[in-house]
């Protein structure tokens, strides 16, 4: 079978704990092993070279329906951004919502090698895994969103915690999902009236319960079952000002639970793209950063983990199940709008947005991103991610990176903007001088994210016996470079594997890899309660029968199933 | 200004994708290498060289080249797409986008053009003398960034969503229009000295649009202010004047709320 040595590489790998020393990594199958292991490899010359494992996402918007409004309705993000085929990379397009092939070999450049889309309408799963399907290389899951939805509104209103959970399991199962992801909790139902819910005391309409409620009813649902990730959460009043009071309140929401579960994670909490939640002031004209106090919270409770939703500065696509939100964002720019509500589950919108460096705002946001990842205190609980493509498309991690990394580069940026010093005054960023190194950056980017996803058993290091995910990149961390060579370096990996499959060699795309669908099967006991309200809401309700709803198994053509024990 | 001249010597099974016949990709360059520059025919690629026969020379940059177009060019598209400067003549029909996102010199066409001529162009002339099909001067599809500067004039009739989007820049129609001009506008002027149709200033915001002749049916969005007399570049005579799109959002000018405005010929 097939052997490789990676040899004298700088390797940066927080899980085996080596900081930038020469070692020799070996591959075996689809795994990796003891360099003693293996006898014939083909040699990998890494001298002078960075090594790290293949990157991990927690949060990216990258298949399914909202994705592909956002293709649809955005034929311009095409224009000019067209590639044949050649080789053995198929015709890829697209900028800011590209096509699916395009998004398995961008994200293969950039050396990641597994990606979680952040929200899965069930009623949806069948088209969201069909696009996973379709995407290369990558191994990745879905969230089914579960927080505008009726039945957990339902339950939760009367604690009712384990037919909660039972109905999770169920859905995870029928839509082959992977994790609970919340966005807007109930303010999205309330959308259904022309309402949001603008606070975690503020209650739904109909159903009587609080956004509250539903947060810590899922949070112990999902640590009723033990699933490997937590609760991910959007929470209330996204992109605001003054809304980091409620995103405070609803890092709360937490306090005082541990994990219940057996796949390695401290958090019962993850809170997705805080940059959008990070705001101060009471309008656009005072708005301010509150990444110090927001992060100071992150910093003392160890059972949270987020990740940034960093703002790039480009021309990008807004797709969130926020419903009331993407309205509230066409009414501010009045570019073009596309709105779904999603029977007894969700709702979504899809709105372009410009992030000019010449508008105080988005200069503002610019600096909260990078302000939540350099005072972070513990980089294994702080992920990089522009919540693509809402803050920016995945493609500009590299750049993302060589922000943290530099604060020459940053400064360089801060001095670009129109209104420089306003932003300087409502922000904090050009007061700090941590330049993050690259150990950090696999913190935030492989050995973090595949724990606080419950995979640190398959991915997020270079450790014998994880799977065979490695990124070899021309970069030397010990001889002198200038910022840019940072974003050039990590945006065109030299060598990619994925599973032990040589993906990338000398910066081309050589084989569409052995990509696999991750989903969660969660047992729990009988509940013959759940099962007779499933069948009543889909006689009732439901515009499609169970039958054809449920994910068979020919959408997963290579699925990863882990198996979760809940009955008791 | 020195002058290139192309001859179609071999039609294209398809159609031709010829978004290098521009002066900025021509200049400083020799008859040989000009005949190299690609072309598409469906999803392959081709020599410029396979179906033009090419002659003369081109000038060291863009400003001093002429490239004249001779034969049968109505399955041709993307002549002249982003020139930046120089000039185009074309003796022959065109296919689509011809001068699409051009952004400086010139390009005349003794023919008729297909849809999409003018797509977001920023700058320069185009000159048709002939007709225009749809989208002529419009965004590309879904951008709502569309025609923003320069200047079109076609001697006959256009088609239908002229100046979709347009925000800028000058469209002037010797003959009649279809329906939709103007749709989304938010600055720019669209002359017609023919006749429209319907569904003038759909959702417009900013701009002007001139008719001398009939309108089918005026948007009910667009309200009669008054007449006024007009007397400026070719325009002239007395005209009414409407205001809309009134279902949209306006801007403030000095206390001012900005309309769309529609001028409609009552008497030369
Ligand atoms: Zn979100
Ligand atoms: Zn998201």
């Amino acid at each position: 079978m097939a052997e490789y040595l990676i040899k004298n590489g700088f390797v940066f790998d927080p899980v085996i704990g080596i900081r930038g020393d020469i070692a020799d990594i070996a591959i075996k199958d689809c795994k990796f092993v003891e360099t003693s292991e293996v006898k014939d490899p083909k040699v990998i010359d890494a001298a002078g070279k960075t090594v790290m494992a293949g990157g991990v996402d927690v949060h990216a918007h990258v298949a399914g329906p909202k994705v592909n409004v956002g293709r649809n309705f955005r034929p311009e993000d095409k224009l000019f951004t067209y590639k044949p085929r050649s080789g053995v990379e198929r015709m890829q397009g697209g900028f800011s919502v590209p096509t699916t092939i395009r998004t398995g070999y961008n994200y293969a450049r950039m050396g990641y090698t597994t990606v979680m889309e952040a929200a899965m309408p069930p009623l949806y799963a069948r088209h969201t895994h069909e696009e996973i399907r379709d995407t290369p290389i990558l191994d990745q899951g879905a969230y089914p969103v579960f927080g505008n939805n009726w039945f957990v509104l339902e339950y939760l209103r009367n604690d009712e915690i384990e037919n909660t959970a039972a109905y999770v399991a169920w859905l995870l199962r029928a839509t082959k999902g992977y994790a609970v992801k919340v966005v807007n909790p109930g303010g999205t139902e309330a959308w259904g009236w022309g309402l949001n819910c603008e606070n975690i005391h503020d209650p739904v309409p109909y159903f009587n319960i609080t956004p509250a409620q539903i947060v810590k009813g899922l949070i112990e649902a999902n640590e009723y079952l033990g699933l490997p990730h937590s609760m991910h959460i959007h929470a209330n009043n996204l992109g605001n000002p003054g809304n980091y009071t409620t995103t405070l309140d609803t890092f709360r929401l937490s306090e005082g639970i541990r994990p219940r579960s057996k796949f390695g994670r401290d958090q019962v909490m993850h809170h997705t793209h805080v940059q959008f939640h990070s705001y101060g002031g009471d309008s656009w004209a005072n708005f301010e950063s509150k990444a110090p106090e927001i992060i100071d919270y992150v910093n003392s409770h160890d059972n949270i983990t987020i990740d940034l939703g960093a703002v790039t500065l480009d021309e990008t696509t807004t797709m969130t199940a926020d419903g009331p939100f993407e309205h509230h964002l066409t009414e501010l720019n009045h570019l073009k709008w596309a709105n779904t509500d999603v029977e007894l589950e969700t709702g979504s919108g899809v709105v372009p947005y410009i992030y000019s460096p010449s508008i105080k705002v988005c200069a503002i946001q610019w600096c909260i991103g990078l302000e939540l990842a350099l005072l972070a205190k513990d980089p294994m609980r702080v992920f990089l991610s522009t919540d693509h493509p809402n803050a920016g498309p995945f493609t500009r991690y590299p750049r993302i990176m060589k922000w943290l990394m530099s604060e020459e580069a940053r400064n360089q940026q801060i001095d670009s903007f129109k209104y420089r010093d306003k932003v300087i005054d409502a922000t904090n960023l050009a007061g700090i001088d941590r330049e993050l190194d690259l150990y950090e950056i696999a913190q935030m980017t492989r050995a973090g994210p595949a724990k606080a996803l419950g995979l640190s058993q398959i991915y997020g290091g270079l450790a014998p016996g994880l799977d065979a995910d490695v990124a070899v990149y021309d970069f030397n961390p010990n001889e002198p470079y200038a910022p840019d060579d940072i974003e050039t370096a990590f945006s065109s990996a030299e060598h990619l594997f994925k599973t032990g499959v040589q993906v990338i060699r000398d910066h081309e795309i050589v084989s569409n890899g052995n990509k696999r669908t991750l989903w969660v099967n969660a047992k729990v006991n009988e509940n013959p309660q759940v099962m007779r309200d499933v069948r009543e809401k889909f006689l009732r309700y439901y515009t499609v029968t169970l039958n054809n709803y449920e994910v068979s198994g020919h959408y997963l053509p290579n699925p990863y199933v882990i198996e979760v024990d809940a009955t008791q | 200004m020195e002058t290139v001249t192309l001859t179609m010597k071999n039609q294209p099974d398809l159609y031709l994708e010829a978004d290098n016949i521009t002066p900025d990709a021509f200049a400083g360059k020799k008859v040989e290498e000009i005949a190299d520059l690609h072309v598409y025919v469906g999803r392959e690629q081709h020599r410029l060289g396979e179906f033009f026969e090419v002659s003369g020379r081109a000038g060291a940059t863009p400003e001093t080249t002429k490239i004249v177009i001779n034969g049968d060019l109505s399955r041709v598209k993307y002549i002249g797409m982003k020139m930046t400067g120089g000039e185009i003549v074309v003796n022959s029909d065109l296919d689509m986008y011809v001068g699409a996102w051009m952004q400086g010199g010139r390009i005349t066409v003794n023919g008729n053009v297909d849809s999409f001529a003018g797509t977001g162009m920023k700058g320069g002339e185009l000159i048709i003398n002939g007709n225009a099909g749809n989208y002529l001067g419009a965004a590309y599809r879904g951008d709502w960034r569309g025609m923003s500067g320069g200047k079109i004039i076609v001697s006959g009739n256009a088609g239908s969503d002229i100046g979709t989007f347009m925000t800028g820049g000058e469209i002037i129609i010797g003959g009649d229009v279809d329906v939709h001009v103007a749709t989304h506008a938010e600055g720019g002027r669209i002359v017609i000295k023919g006749n429209a149709k319907s569904r003038l200033g759909g959702q417009m915001v900013e701009g002007e649009i001139y008719v001398f002749g009939t309108i089918d049916l005026m948007m009910p969005g667009f309200a009669y202010r008054q007449d006024v007399d007009i007397d400026m570049d070719g325009i002239k005579g007395r005209f009414a004047l409407y205001e809309g799109d009134l279902g949209e959002r306006h801007r403030k000018r000095k206390g001012q709320t900005i309309y769309g405005k529609i001028y409609q010929l009552i008497e030369a």
